[in-house]
């Protein structure tokens, strides 16, 4: 009963929104019809995804996903291995252009700005909307250079000490500014894994974006290394907007203000972090956070 | 249960029962290993000894000192001192003066020329050079050293004939009369020449037994036909009478044979005596023997001068004196020696006259080996003690700046285009597949091509380093792009995505972050490609650098020779001189090879990153 209510209201609100929204189809796939169970939709919202498709060379990998990522929170998406959770978020600053065949339809908006019309630039969007990767990669010259280089690309600095002011502010967001004051000249692939990671969203955050897209960012760490970074996000969240990616339902109970939770390519279920995990609505939402099945 | 137990067992057992089967076949896999490796080092090991055991000799040459009197008829036709007239002087003359006037007793032409002969054409250039440069020179006498012939240059690095020292162990007595020196010795000092000699005899005299008894089976078969020949006549003029011609032509061919056993009879006889002379000869000790020039020379050094024995017995021996004796007084026993130069005369190029002359400026310390400063420095030459690889090296420079300047550019942005930005389509899966196939087309075909359109289209000069490297470019390219885009696909595509992650566009992620990674890779594969270049030959062949080019080249487009080419041309030479500038150039341009791979090696090593 409530179930239903909610679905009818979310349906109602997306209407609303919707109108002005193009809606790009792709003509020889069909396209199902899903419903995703829970609210899709938030009062203040940063990003506004619509009827997203993404195909690779012609199979669909995400079907028709809507979601809004507010601001300042902290989404985090879950779902089995393949469910196509990395590929959403790898959408949001279109990191997928960089894939051979990989084609996106529906509307993604960031502040009203729909990033896959044409005469979106994808440098700007990539300012905008930061990005943190799985496995920690910093480039392989001083940890200076690595937050320097977002800022001097973009020319955010005025000058040497500008940029100097804002490498120090993103490793000290980062937390990472106790650690690396001494050895800014050292290289950042010298670093420990988790203080690679570190070093990585410092970067991210060194061209003050709207939006940073984490994916499974502590996959690869032990676990004192992880709730340093979780701990980082929950901080992160008053400046920034935050999607992760997790492997780890812990993790996304920890951090996040709502969960996304995917299956197979489609939203099945969004909703507050915790009536996520303490009352799943979906059956397949249940199965999946009870452990039987992921 | 009990059943399941047993196919355990049994599964076991098998299990170590293939154990020492899989274990051997393993210890034999690594013999094979071991003895492949074994064999390339042996191979290697062999190579590199054969190359610097006969060119290391190289970096050294023969020198010999002159002293040279600069009489103004030679050096200064005109009289006046004048740049002109110094230049126009007859250096060669005054070459030729000088060595008469040190070897003074050589009269006869033949022995005249062959006196010139043992100094390098170059002494001549050295020394007009000397005296264009000090003219106060004219008129003095200086000591010079001169560059010795190729030929005895050979003979003091003991590749001419091999010398063998017997030092006379009884008093020399000496006599000389009718051009001829007799030699007495109070010991058997000239048995072993003799009992060498009596070999050589009893050799002869097998070998005429042999063609006796040829003779000798030829004259039996032609006495058998002439028989058959008469019975045949017979036979004919019994039973057909009329044919008149048959019998004519049995007739002519009996003649022939009677001929044809006249001559062998004759022949045979000949050999006879020549046999049993031989024979004779050869059984008897002692005697007085001639040498002839098949055998080893053998030559005395007594009192200062050598004397090339022509006959022998056991104590005596006579001779000709091939350089002047000091005195004709006895010599003590270790005072004289006997020297066997054991190469036939007619086997080698320098006569024994030039053996005497060498030795005698041997001992008197007038010929040296010093370091062959020549051979770095100069150009190509037909005279081996004049030639160097300097040319050659210049060209090689100037043909690997070429191919550099070309194919890294070219390549590098071929490689960047194909990985970064091409779309994978049929058209760039061709082009991919064409330029695989271009690093394994033989090298020939661009020699061919660059024959065909960069001399005969173009109309660029032949045996240029310009065209030279451009053939090399297109040689070396796919090379240069394989391993480029090797490179580019190393970079890891997480470092990619961190750069496009904060915002870079895609050329700045090309420059700041993949490039400078893979640039390491990208120049082993260059310096890798340079080194095939630089051991290129076959493609310079077809565009004419396989000319003979004494000049140092001065520019791209000079005619020049390469390193591998230099090589090539000198082992084609027949000096003897020349075999081993051919190794000591090899040596040259392996080292040079070398070099560039430890290069590439080294920065391999500093530059590889690890993720």
């Amino acid at each position: 009963m409530f179930n239903s209510f909610s679905q009818a209201q979310s349906t109602m609100v997306n209407e609303a929104v919707e109108a002005p929204v193009e809606v790009k189809r792709h003509a020889s796939i069909h396209r199902e019809q899903t419903d995703t169970v829970g609210e899709i939709t938030v009062a203040n919202p940063r990003m506004t995804c619509r009827n997203v498709d993404v195909f690779y060379s012609g199979s669909q990998a995400i079907y028709n996903v809507s979601l809004d990522i507010g601001k300042n929170e902290v989404v985090s998406m879950i779902g089995p291995s393949g469910c196509g959770k990395s590929t959403f978020l790898r959408c949001l600053n279109r990191m997928n252009d960089t894939i051979d065949g990989c084609m996106v339809t529906g509307a993604i908006k960031i502040d009203g700005q729909d990033i896959y019309k044409k005469s979106m630039d994808v440098v700007p969007l990539r300012a905008q909307v930061g990005m943190v990767f799985q496995k920690p990669n910093p480039f392989p010259k001083s940890l200076y250079e690595n937050v320097a280089y977002g800022p001097r690309i973009h020319g955010i600095a005025d000058n040497k000490e500008h940029l100097d002011h804002i490498v120090e502010t993103s490793l000290k967001r980062a937390g990472l500014w106790e650690e690396a004051k001494d050895r800014m000249d050292q290289p950042g692939t010298g670093l420990s894994g988790g203080q690679q990671q570190r070093l990585c969203i410092a970067r991210a955050i060194a061209v003050e974006p709207e939006v940073i897209l984490m994916d499974e960012p502590c996959s690869a760490l032990d676990p004192i290394a992880t709730a340093r970074i979780e701990e980082l996000i929950d901080e992160l969240r008053e400046n920034y907007t935050i999607a992760i990616v997790t492997h780890s339902m812990q993790q996304a109970a920890r951090v996040s203000q709502r969960t996304a939770y995917f299956h197979l390519g489609k939203l099945i279920e969004v909703g507050e972090t915790e009536q996520i995990f303490s009352q799943p609505k979906h059956k397949l939402t249940e199965d999946y956070i009870t452990g039987r099945f992921g | 249960m009990n059943s399941s137990v047993n196919n355990r067992h049994k599964a076991q057992e098998r299990v170590r029962d293939g154990l020492k089967v899989r274990y051997r076949a393993e210890r034999r896999f690594q013999f094979y290993g071991k003895l492949a490796i074994g064999l390339g080092l042996l191979f290697l090991s062999m190579l590199f000894f054969s190359i610097l055991s006969k060119g290391l000799p190289a970096f050294q040459q023969t020198y010999m000192e002159l002293e040279v009197t600069f009489e103004r008829q030679y050096v200064d036709p005109k009289g006046d001192g004048s740049e002109e007239s110094l230049a126009a002087g007859d250096y060669g003359g005054l070459v030729k003066q000088t060595l008469r006037n040190r070897f003074s007793d050589v009269k006869n032409r033949r022995e005249k020329r062959a006196l010139y002969s043992i100094v390098s054409t170059g002494a001549a250039f050295q020394l007009r050079d000397m005296v264009m440069s000090n003219p106060e020179l004219v008129g003095n006498t200086v000591r010079v050293w001169v560059p010795a012939d190729d030929e005895l240059d050979m003979l003091l690095k003991g590749h001419t004939t091999e010398l063998e020292r017997h030092a006379g162990s009884g008093i020399a007595s000496l006599v000389s009369g009718d051009g001829e020196i007799k030699l007495l010795s109070t010991s058997n000092d000239f048995t072993n020449i003799l009992q060498d000699l009596k070999r050589m005899l009893a050799k002869s005299a097998r070998q005429s037994e042999r063609k006796l008894k040829r003779l000798r089976d030829n004259l039996a078969d032609a006495e058998k036909s002439l028989l058959q020949l008469e019975e045949g006549i017979l036979k004919a003029q019994s039973k057909q009478p009329q044919n008149a011609a048959r019998i004519r032509v049995l007739e002519e061919k009996l003649a022939d044979a009677k001929v044809s056993i006249d001559s062998y009879k004759e022949k045979a006889a000949q050999e006879e005596m020549i046999f049993s002379d031989l024979q004779q000869r050869a059984d008897t000790p002692g005697g007085v023997e001639r040498l002839n020039s098949e055998m080893p020379s053998y030559l005395v050094f007594v009192n200062g001068g050598l004397v090339k024995l022509t006959s022998v017995s056991n104590t005596q021996a006579t001779g000709r004196a091939l350089t002047q004796l000091e005195s004709m007084h006895e010599a003590q026993a270790g005072e004289w020696e006997i020297l066997e130069f054991e190469t036939p005369q007619t086997a080698r190029r320098l006569k024994d006259n030039a053996l005497a002359w060498a030795w005698d400026l041997k001992q008197k310390g007038q010929i040296e080996k010093r370091f062959n400063t020549t051979f770095f420095t100069a150009g190509d030459s037909r005279e081996p003690e004049l030639a160097g690889i300097w040319g050659a090296a210049v060209g090689s420079l100037y043909t690997l700046v070429v191919t550099l300047l070309l194919s890294f550019p070219i390549g590098v942005a071929a490689a960047v285009y194909l990985e970064e930005y091409a779309p994978k389509n049929r058209w760039t899966d061709l082009i991919e597949v064409n330029i695989n196939n271009l690093a394994a087309v033989p090298s020939i075909v661009f020699g061919l091509l660059g024959l065909a359109v960069f001399i005969n289209f173009f109309g660029l000069p032949r045996s240029a380093p310009l065209v030279g490297g451009l053939v090399l470019t297109l040689m070396t390219l796919p090379t240069i792009i394989i391993a480029s885009r090797a490179a580019l696909k190393s970079v890891p595509p997480s470092i990619r995505e961190a750069a496009l992650g904060v915002g870079a566009s895609r050329i700045q992620m090309m420059t700041h972050h993949v490039l400078p990674l893979a640039l390491p890779g990208m120049l082993t594969g260059t310096i890798i490609g340079m080194a095939q270049a630089l051991g290129e030959t076959a493609p310079l062949l077809m565009i004419g650098m396989v000319a003979f080019i004494v000049d140092i080249p001065g520019g791209f487009t000079d005619p020049a020779a390469v390193l591998p080419v230099q090589i090539y041309l000198w082992a084609d030479s027949p000096e003897r001189a020349f075999v081993e500038r051919t190794s000591a150039a090899i040596m040259v341009l392996l080292s040079f090879l070398i070099m560039m791979n430890i290069l590439a090696v080294f920065l391999r090593k500093k530059f590889e990153r690890r993720w």
